[in-house]
């Protein structure tokens, strides 16, 4: 009797699958006293596209581009992770001026990530003017993405055993042209997240965790830096061009969500120091090597410092033209976890900040349908097949035919 | 800490123009090498069908319609502007173009056939 | 025939729901131009009204459809009674009797029980939990907007708004003493209508749309009509008794003056939206408990001493 009493007052709500505070479906049910978050649950699984198993369809070069479409973010972070660990698998040794291209564009990557996660961070504070600015300066960053790559986002610039295309020296001038506007701005960004009131109100002592739970949860990338762990792909595992250039690995000991904003804008500084050195060291040389069709058997991990954190692709060959297997571990679903425990004795209003705060990918994150059998609590993991046959039966189930829908789309576009 | 750290660029931006650009009436442009819609020259193609076979979308499809001639299929709803068939291809028969307002609603229109020319009559 | 036209059309509800179109597209353009963007063209405001008119209205099974539907409707009704005790371009208002004052204060009220009662049947949790923050944000703001008010009324000695307005035409200078009571006046005012940095009720990131989650159709128009209402309204109070200047003119400049005081209002509350971020409701609380009402607290004191001082 006493416990019902004290759960009265406890209702649940549904932040998504759909909800505004979300850029992709996802859904967090959460338990609620009043304001207060009491308990929250997280159920991954909406984004589910199996790109993994598509991977194992098609032939490596295919997958190259496959593996870009993971995210629409960080593309060129995947595809790195997986060129890298199919050129280790076949034993090619990459150009250098391709590896600095490879740093070159996973800079700007980084640099227009973090800038979007400022605008989203705003925008989840109610904070639209903040959103408005950066994406206006993010432009920069992606009518150079598109200069140089040929695209603004999935970019295609890898290709296996090197890059697809060239960095002339006229783009140097305009690289360095963007990055001072873009270091102006930051620095302008970083005035306004450390000083102004209503912002630093909103953003600090909240989403704390510590440098243990950090830890022990598996935290990755700019959520672990802000707690103080230091950790960085780029300088701990070196791959491109990190070994010859000269950074800072920024870390925070404010554990909250403030300290991860920091974070995040202080990188952005590194970048652009990072993109310098580029421009000014590349070698000269080839872009690319040529890579066979067939890849010999072997199997490969690979790590890769993404605008999230760590990201770490496993490809196995059994010596013919396509995979075997290709796993993907983005960096949300490393992240994931912390979500939860940082959202312990919270108010709902900053749900939507503290779940941005890791800049959740979602569809990077949604991999692998497992099935578990209620009554039998047997394991299964479902065929290609029979996921589209449980889908088709699924819809159908709830009013919803796949076979009439088609036809009356079809109508509708002969009219 | 201070409140309203961003009013001064608010105010100055009153009286600057905006930075939108009025999309359908005004058009930026896209640089130099963007992956847009491919274009096929049948005259180059010899018909070895690299293209078909490393495009990740299967949206190419190239037939063979008589001795040397080739036609080139586009599934421009398929394709992902990748522009491996470009890379792949021996002859550069394949080209990205800039063009990149490609939605119809009619999905019939998103099938881009390029006939090969017209072969001379075997009469002249 | 004259109390008809003056319900109906001036500065009844056709003026008011004019202006207050007018005042959102102020608003949006500002707001837009302020954060460097184009911003809607001219009509929008009327447009989104029409568009919204012309949809189906959907009443949730759960929800209790005669409160559901009735509410739009009567916070409407309030905001519009109210612009009758205001005077607008000259020192009299329309009808105005002694004490009309806290009638227009308590008449701005009921539609924030409106929001309140709608979103409360009906029934979604998001709509739930938007009304209990729409009261308890009341709570909050209430108290430093009367106190705000009652400081200009306690010096001109009366509770009527055109006697105030007629006080302040007559000794212009003394509305300079109840500058920090407009600054208090005007943060209430932007919690009362529900505003970033207050728009804690409606916050979208967290609670989707709050009170009008469940809203569509012509009952959202009304609820979005007398939202635009209520900010002229507001805005024309605050002109009234804090900005009693160009009063005694001919009709034409008073009525012109009175226009653009109220878009200085209807501007400094586009500004404090543009340049902070959403607060959470118990920051939100304790900002009003802890700043506003003792300041407020500190302007009733000063007209007190000027009281006892000068007059």
């Amino acid at each position: 009797m006493h416990d019902s009493h004290e759960h009265e007052h406890e209702f649940k709500i549904p932040l998504g699958p759909q909800h505004p505070a979300l850029k992709e479906p996802e859904n967090f049910s959460i338990a609620l006293k009043g304001e207060k978050i009491m308990g929250v649950d997280i159920r991954l699984g909406y984004n589910h596209r199996g790109i993994e198993k598509a991977c194992e369809e098609r032939t490596f070069l295919q997958d190259v581009y496959l593996i870009e479409r993971v995210c629409g973010i960080c593309s060129h972070s995947h595809s790195s992770a997986y060129v890298q660990a199919v050129e280790e698998i076949a034993g090619l040794s990459v150009p250098r001026r391709a590896l600095y291209i490879r740093t070159l564009i996973g800079e700007l990557e980084r640099v227009h990530s973090h800038f979007l996660w400022l605008g989203v961070a705003g925008h989840e504070i109610g904070f639209d003017t903040l959103l408005m600015y950066t994406w206006r300066d993010r432009e920069i960053v992606m009518d150079l993405l598109a200069q140089l790559t040929g695209n603004r986002v999935n970019y295609g610039i890898n290709t296996i055993g090197g890059v697809r295309r060239d960095i002339t020296p006229e783009y140097g001038k305009d690289i360095l042209a963007a990055i001072a506007t873009l270091e102006e701005r930051t620095k302008y960004y970083i005035q306004i997240a450390t000083e102004e009131t209503s912002i630093i109100k909103r953003l600090s002592g909240v989403g704390m965790i510590s440098r243990q739970d950090a830890v022990r949860l598996g935290a990755v990338g700019p959520t672990a830096r802000a707690s103080g762990v230091d950790r960085d792909i780029r300088r701990e595992d070196p791959y491109a061009a990190y070994a010859e250039l000269d950074f800072n690995v920024i870390t925070d000991d404010h554990c909250d969500v403030f300290g991860r904003t920091v974070v995040r804008l202080k990188e952005l500084l590194e970048s652009f120091k990072i993109i310098r050195q580029v421009v000014a060291k590349i070698p000269d040389g080839p872009i690319a090597v040529r890579a066979p069709r067939k890849i010999p058997a072997g199997e490969a991990l690979s790590r890769y410092e993404a605008p999230r954190g760590e990201d770490v692709h496993y490809v196995k060959s059994n010596g013919g033209e396509k995979p075997e297997r290709v796993k993907v571990r983005a960096p949300t679903l490393a992240n994931i976890q912390t979500v939860k425990h940082m959202l312990r004795d919270r108010f709902l209003a900053d749900m939507p900040i503290v779940i941005a705060a890791i800049d959740p990918c979602f569809s990077c994150t949604d991999r692998l349908v497992g099935v578990r059998h209620l009554d039998n609590h047997k394991r299964e993991t479902l065929s290609w097949e029979n996921l589209r046959l449980f889908s088709l039966g699924w819809h159908r189930a709830r009013g919803f035919d796949v076979a009439i829908a088609e036809k009356k789309l079809h109508n509708l576009m002969e009219h | 800490m201070k409140p309203g750290r961003m009013l001064n660029l608010v105010l100055q931006s009153l009286f600057k123009r905006p930075a939108t650009l009025n999309y359908p009436v005004d058009k930026s442009g896209m640089p130099k090498g963007f992956r847009g819609k491919i274009t096929f020259d049948p005259s180059k193609c010899i018909g070895c069908r690299m293209c078909m076979r490393d495009c990740p979308a299967n949206a190419i499809t190239i037939n063979k319609v008589g001795e040397k001639r080739f036609e080139a299929v586009f599934d421009l709803g398929r394709c992902i502007y990748c522009a491996q068939c470009v890379d792949s291809c021996l002859k550069r028969a394949l080209v990205s173009s800039p063009e990149f307002e490609l939605a119809q609603l009619d999905k019939k229109k998103l099938k881009v056939v390029f006939h090969p020319p017209a072969q001379e009559a075997s009469g002249l | 025939m004259s109390a008809l036209f003056s319900i109906l059309i001036y500065p009844g509800f056709l003026f008011l729901a004019l202006f207050g179109l007018i005042a959102e597209f102020i608003d949006r353009k500002l707001y837009a131009r302020m954060q460097n963007r184009q911003g809607p063209p001219w009509f929008q405001p009327l447009a989104d009204f029409i568009k919204l008119l012309g949809k189906e209205d959907i009443v949730p099974d759960e929800a209790n459809p005669r409160m559901f539907r009735l509410m739009p409707l009567f916070a409407l009704t309030a905001v519009v009674s109210s612009i009758i005790y205001i005077p607008l371009w000259k020192t009299g208002a329309l009808y105005s009797f002694s004490g009309d004052l806290v009638v227009v204060l308590y008449l701005l009220t009921l539609p924030t029980l409106a929001f309140f009662i709608g979103g409360w049947y009906s029934t979604s949790l998001y709509a739930r939990i938007g009304s209990v923050r729409s009261l308890t944000q009341m709570f909050a703001y209430e108290v430093p907007l009367f106190m705000g008010l009652f400081s200009p009324a306690l010096l001109a000695d009366s509770w009527t708004l055109s006697e105030i307005s007629q006080f302040y035409v007559d000794h212009p200078m003394y509305s300079f003493f109840n500058v920090l009571g407009f600054a208090i006046s005007l943060i209430a005012l932007l919690g009362k209508l529900e505003k970033a940095p207050f728009d804690i009720p409606e916050a979208e990131t967290e609670i989707v749309a709050g009170t009008f989650t469940e809203y569509s159709g012509r009952l959202f128009a009304f609820f979005r009509l007398s939202i635009d209402i209520e900010m002229v309204v507001g805005a024309s109070l605050l002109a009234a008794v804090f900005l009693p200047f160009g009063l005694s003119g001919d009709a034409v400049i008073g009525f012109l003056i009175y226009i653009l005081k109220v878009l200085l209002v209807v501007f400094l509350l586009t500004l404090a939206r543009t340049i902070f971020a959403r607060m959470r409701i118990d920051q939100m609380v304790r900002f009003c408990w802890k700043y506003l009402v003792p300041l407020a607290l500190v302007q009733l004191l000063a007209i007190l001493l000027v009281k006892g001082v000068v007059l």
